[in-house]
């Protein structure tokens, strides 16, 4: 099925009776007729699905179970990714790996999103000297790369997962703050933010109940954005060893855990591998998809 | 222009200051010492140590000591190898990482670019939606899945490359291609969105009027134009091709700054990883200045200020 304009009824006219669409159902048809960035849709919701109800699954292996005497298999119709050297059941690893790797990404989103939203938004309702302060300890940060103050928060303090949310957190919201501080800047001098002032509305309430809300939709596309880029800093790290510890596993410690005995059981690198890589590439794709349908005059393709 | 590149100069020695100064207090404020993970260390031993790196002293004193040694790009002896300096190591190591990076680039900018141009030129074609998905494939799939892919089916199946150690031309192909490989994808879809805003625009069809042979409206005015978020994405690529290089130093055994710097990590080796850091914090921004220099010579509209 095509989901073409062409398809449609020639009557329809140009300008329909009834109420004005608004900008979210005028975005949400947007994005609707988008196959790719709803198929991409489809596969997280169904990736998050089997993380998020893992431990209920009827028929999922338990992936601590170990049975020496089967070793490593190749895949099979009981074991549909394998078994890796500790007869472990690799597709019961890579759900449960998907609980980690998905829940690393969110929180460490979600830490970025509160800290990047915040201070773009008060430094750029501020102006003047608080302004060029923060965002000059923006520019400072930018020129370290930030896998690097990742590393030395986690060499430094301790490697647990808290430590690992926050700072792949910490180091996330740079863009964001200034994504935000710019849409703050082109709303704080419009008309609905004086009539606001006007009535006596405090500068918070202002900031945050009628100024950050205005900026939600490149704050959305960035989130979306965001969760990937986290998955695989995570991932990144627990490859190098320094992310999830054990017995914890996330899509990172799996591949780096099969890239060892590669030579012998390349399924283990293959498929969380594979769960990693769709995983990203799917996010991307709703991300573009989001990017098109919420903010139609950009249609530059930025890679 | 001069003002410009001495001003830009300028910003780097507070920049650098706030850099070293957040290593140092993080380093120096973590629970636990250097020392703390040999166990059987004993009391006097540990405080002949601690002596001798100096770090009995007062903090204040340690920073300011630490302060004047850095700018001298002088960050004493390794913790865990006390008979090597710091600076030693960054040389030896930043040469095969620098061999590393430098091919990933050159192979990232001569392949992305031509299947940029090539995509935009055919534009909608099957060739471009060919290209672009594969691009899209390449930005996706993580380095450290690519490169023991790559190590399965070169090295292990089909015995054409070996796949770890940095010895010989042919040991260098896999390293580069694990670590270039996002980087082509992602300058192969700069080259063609850039290329695809500039084919649309007034000068080029002004040229094309003229009469100009197809070759040269693309090759000479609209490819100069074309590649500058290529040129702009430089700065980027390379602070990414360095955290790249972690992992492939890693897998593939390549004695460089990366290796160095994750075996720091893991040894608490604080004076290591805060040379490193230091070290790759000022190249980068050394990188950022060329790049905005570059920028303004392919871009007669930018003017530096």
């Amino acid at each position: 099925m095509s989901a073409l304009p062409l398809t449609r009824p020639a009557v329809e006219p140009e300008t329909a009776p009834g109420p004005p669409a608004s900008l979210w159902s005028d975005a949400w048809r947007r994005l609707e007729r988008n196959r790719v960035a709803v198929a991409a849709a489809f596969f997280l919701a169904f990736v998050s699905l089997l993380a998020l109800l893992a431990p209920w699954l009827p028929g999922l292996a338990d992936p601590a179970a170990q049975d020496l005497r089967l070793g490593a298999t190749w895949p099979s119709a009981a074991h549909w990714f394998g078994t890796d050297e500790l007869g472990r059941d690799a597709f019961a690893r890579v759900v449960y790996g998907g609980r980690i790797s998905l829940l690393v990404g969110l929180v460490g989103t979600l830490v970025s999103l509160v800290i990047g939203v915040s201070w773009g938004a008060v430094a750029g309702y501020a102006g003047g000297k608080l302004d060029e302060l923060m965002m000059r300890v923006v520019d400072v940060l930018y020129a370290l790369p930030n896998i690097f103050l990742v590393i030395l928060l986690l060499v430094f303090f301790s490697r647990s997962l808290l430590m690992l949310f926050v700072a792949l957190g910490l180091v996330q919201w740079l863009t964001m703050a200034r994504i935000v501080r710019g849409q703050v800047l082109s709303l704080k001098h419009q008309t609905f933010v004086e009539a606001a002032r006007a009535l006596g509305a405090t500068d918070r309430s202002i900031i945050f109940r009628h100024i950050v809300p205005n900026t939600l939709g490149p704050v959305i596309v960035y989130t979306t954005l965001t969760v990937p880029a986290v998955i695989l800093q995570e991932a990144f790290l627990s490859f190098l060893g320094l992310g999830v510890q054990p017995p914890a596993a996330s899509w990172g410690t799996l591949v780096s855990d099969g890239a060892r005995v590669l030579a012998l059981f390349p399924w283990l690198v293959l498929f969380p591998g594979l769960a990693l890589s769709l995983t990203l590439l799917a996010f991307n794709f709703l991300g573009d998809g989001l990017r098109d349908a919420l903010d139609p005059q950009d249609r530059r393709e930025s890679a | 222009m001069t003002s410009f590149v001495l001003r830009r100069l300028l910003l780097f020695v507070p920049t650098l200051w706030v850099i070293a100064t957040l290593t140092f207090f993080l380093v120096r404020l973590a629970p636990g010492g250097p020392f703390n993970a040999e166990r059987d260390i004993p009391k006097a031993a540990r405080e002949q140590l601690m002596r001798q790196y100096g770090l009995d002293r007062p903090l204040g004193e340690q920073y300011v000591t630490f302060l004047a040694h850095a700018v001298k790009l002088d960050f004493g002896p390794s913790y865990k190898f006390p008979t090597r300096q710091v600076r030693e190591i960054i040389a030896e190591g930043f040469r095969v990482s620098a061999e590393l990076g430098g091919w990933a680039l050159l192979v990232a900018v001569l392949l992305g670019v031509p299947i940029g141009v090539i995509a935009a030129l055919r534009q909608n074609s099957a060739l471009d939606a060919a290209a672009m998905a594969a691009a899209l494939a390449g930005v996706s799939v993580p380095n450290f899945v690519l490169g023991p892919l790559l190590v399965l089916v070169f090295s292990l199946t089909l015995y054409w490359l070996p796949p770890a150690l940095w010895q010989g031309p042919e040991s260098r192909v896999l390293p580069v291609l694990t670590l270039a490989t996002a980087y082509v994808a992602y300058v192969a879809r700069l080259t063609r969105a850039g290329m695809l805003e500039v084919l649309r625009q007034d000068f080029i069809r002004t040229a094309r009027a003229k009469g100009l042979p197809e070759r040269r409206v693309v090759f000479q005015h609209a490819l100069k134009l074309g590649v500058l978020p290529v040129v702009s994405y430089l700065g980027p690529a390379a602070a990414g091709l360095i955290m790249g290089s972690l992992v492939v130093e890693q897998i593939f055994a390549v004695p460089g700054l990366g290796r160095y710097l994750v075996n720091g990590a893991f040894n608490r080796d604080y004076t290591l990883v805060m040379g490193v850091v230091l070290f790759y914090a000022g190249f980068l921004m050394a990188l950022n200045l060329l790049v905005d220099l570059a920028y303004a010579w392919l871009d007669p509209r930018v003017e530096l200020r």
